[in-house]
């Protein structure tokens, strides 16, 4: 894992005191809300419907066990006993004090850890595959550039200010779990025909109340240009990009107007200028960061495959749990476990401080002290023997981490919508827990098979609906809520936006409607080897609507 | 009828003006506006309050009273006065005698 060098603890010691200044001036008066405010943004700090919120980065998703117990301890702390795993793989914390930031703030700092660039029209967090440095069917591991990009972009004096805020996702294997193509960069690492690492180059991808899928305007970028490049896309943006309309600020809007073939030569044109600068990155920087992402020493342990296929045996419970929680590792007496925080009728992404300490615990002891975020909520453990297997679903099961819904319908993302949010015009989280008591069942799940379903409490789409498989959009009607239905929506490889069905669904109804269509799906599928996903792209929508909406679809 | 919400700056407790024009932390103690005079009286106090530095994000919201209980129309009040509707040990509702939103 990346180690925070002398300059790093410098930069995050000096901003906090620098947050610490600011807090106790705008606590004492000095300062009004309107200066403050970009302030505490900054920093990560918002205010929500019942409190502040504070966000915390996890960058590319990657946590010690260290500093998933300081997680733990804020939680605890400062907090009301838990945290709340984004779909930007950080923690959100939805009560604490303003006058305690900088107290929360210092013991992040102990842990290398902050809130910094996590709000604000700058560039966030980068978000990376999660199974990255693990996964079997990886090239090679995305988060050295992650991390080259985080050191880049942190404080950068040109893109602090830039029209909206600017994400760039991260992935290393064909298949994209993190979802480049819906990011403002996103980034497919690769080797040539040559053997040489490079990037194929996505931009003006996005969600929110317009989505776009992202353009491709490079199949292949040399990795020592990834800085140079980035700039390029990045000065384009902040010279060309609509500051007169929030709405139309992001880079996929720009993308859109401008067209891709004059976008991409005006990115190149800055590119070809910066190509030679001191942006080129050293082949023994990228090298030396790499080497902070180095597997841990991988022993054998053959005895894992003999163990395992007992165990499954003998547990249907934990042999459904490797079924669906466990996918391959690049050694193979390895694994890549999800701990779903999905379990039945719990909010999606929610971890008690208890739950976190127990975790890092299992971590430490079986995984090489490494833990994963998830952008779909979940925690990942990417290091673990097979032999190690059924021990650690054991630990799991004891804090009720061990639900084996890993890709199937109750494996649901959910923004935290009107329950905590003040952009939200719904709710999602009630949403999402009566969808998955309704399939609770796991035999019905996995007849079901892969299904994503996604919420979002408003148009800005920050749980992802645009590309769920089945995506639900909370908007207010006439002052009650009402839920839109989306289909056929997906945020890997293959890229897609879900297309809304029809009218939509109260509260009361909405977990029906969601019923209905999965049902439709189970009569129409050719065989179950056919995905939801599959099926509504060959079938698209008219079935569907059949069956929601009936006479009144025919006579529309 | 309106009252007037905030959330406290030190903490960002969500509060209601009071009559005595104190900010109290549930809805039931909160001063009812009947009138356009009655509504500027509770915005001044608001933006008195907010240079004082002692809330932020004040807002004048629609209510009606309902069995002799204060209750926003919009949802989203109902559930800034409670708490969130999926746990009933957060927010005011943890407290005795305070119902859910939901």
């Amino acid at each position: 894992m990346y180690r925070y060098d002398e300059f790093d603890h410098a930069f995050v010691a000096a901003r906090v005191a620098e947050f610490r200044d600011q807090v106790e001036r705008r606590l004492a008066g000095e300062i009004t809300e309107d200066q403050f405010r970009p302030l505490r943004l900054m920093n990560g700090v918002y205010l929500q419907l019942h409190a502040y919120m504070l966000r915390v980065a996890i960058p590319y998703g990657t946590l010690s066990s260290r500093q998933m117990r300081m997680l733990a301890h804020v939680a605890r702390t400062y907090d009301k006993g838990y945290g709340h795993f984004t779909t930007r793989q950080n923690i959100q914390y939805n009560w604490p004090a303003l006058s305690d930031m900088p107290a929360i703030l210092d013991d992040l700092a102990k842990v290398e850890m902050h809130a910094i660039q996590t709000s604000g029209n700058c560039i966030r967090n980068v978000t990376a595959d999660h199974f990255a440095g693990a996964a079997a069917d990886e090239v090679a591991d995305p988060r050295p550039y992650a991390e080259i990009l985080r050191q880049w972009s942190s404080v950068h004096p040109e893109f602090s200010y830039l029209p909206r805020k600017f994400k760039i996702a991260v992935t290393g294997a064909e298949r994209d779990r993190a979802a480049i193509q819906v990011h403002d960069i996103g980034l497919h690492l690769k080797r040539n025909e040559a053997g040489a690492l490079g990037f194929a180059v996505y931009v003006g991808g996005g969600q929110g109340r317009t989505p776009m899928i992202a353009k491709k305007i490079r199949d292949f970028l040399p990795e020592q240009d990834l800085l140079a490049y980035t700039t390029a896309i990045l000065r384009v943006y902040n010279l060309h990009g609509r500051r007169d309309n929030k709405y139309k600020a992001r880079i996929k809007i720009l993308v859109h107007e401008t067209g891709t073939e004059e976008l991409t030569a005006w990115v190149e044109t800055e590119f070809a200028a910066l190509k030679n600068t001191e942006l080129k990155l050293p082949e023994a920087d990228i090298r030396a960061i790499e080497s902070y992402f180095a597997l841990p020493d991988l022993s054998p342990r053959p005895e894992g495959w003999a163990s395992l296929a007992a165990a499954r045996k003998a547990d249907a419970g934990f042999d459904a749990w490797v079924r669906r929680n466990v996918i391959d590792h690049k050694h193979p007496d390895y694994a890549c476990v999800t701990i779903s925080l999905k379990g039945i009728g719990e909010v999606p992404g929610d971890a008690t401080d208890v739950q976190m300490d127990a975790v890092a615990d299992i971590a430490e002891k079986y995984a090489f002290d490494e833990i994963r975020v998830s952008h779909e909520q979940n925690l990942i453990l990417p290091h673990v023997a097979r032999a190690d297997l059924k021990a650690i679903y054991d630990s799991l099961n004891a804090i009720g981490f061990a639900t084996a819904n890993a890709g199937l319908v109750t494996d649901i993302i959910a923004c935290p919508g009107l329950d905590y949010c003040a952009l939200a015009n719904a709710r999602s989280i009630p949403v999402a827990q009566q969808i998955s008591r309704r399939f609770a069942s796991q035999e019905r799940q996995e007849e079901i098979g892969d299904l994503k379903i996604k919420i979002s409490g408003c148009i800005n789409a920050c749980g992802h609906h645009h590309v769920g498989h089945i995506g639900i959009l909370g908007v207010e009607k006439k002052g009650a809520e009402l839920y839109q239905i989306t289909l056929g929506g997906s945020g890997d490889e293959h890229t897609s936006i879900g297309e809304i069905v029809g009218r939509g669904f109260g509260p009361e109804e909405i977990t029906d409607a969601i019923e209905t269509v999965v049902e439709t799906y189970l009569a129409q599928r050719t065989n179950r080897e056919e995905t939801f996903l599959q099926a509504y792209r060959r079938l698209g929508t008219a079935p569907f609507k059949e069956a929601l909406y009936g006479s009144e679809a025919r006579a529309a | 009828m309106k009252i007037l919400t905030a959330n406290r700056l030190t903490d960002g407790e969500a509060v209601w003006l009071a009559a005595d024009h104190s900010w109290v932390e549930t809805i039931d103690a909160a001063e009812i506006a009947r009138d356009k005079p009655a509504e500027e009286r509770l915005e001044q106090a608001g933006r008195a309050a907010a240079l004082r530095n002692e809330v932020i994000d004040v807002n004048l919201i629609d209510v009606d009273v309902r069995d002799g209980a204060i209750q926003p129309l919009r949802l989203r009040e109902r559930i800034r006065a409670a708490g969130p509707t999926n746990r009933a040990d957060l927010g005011k509702q943890a407290r005795p005698g305070i119902a859910s939103a939901a």
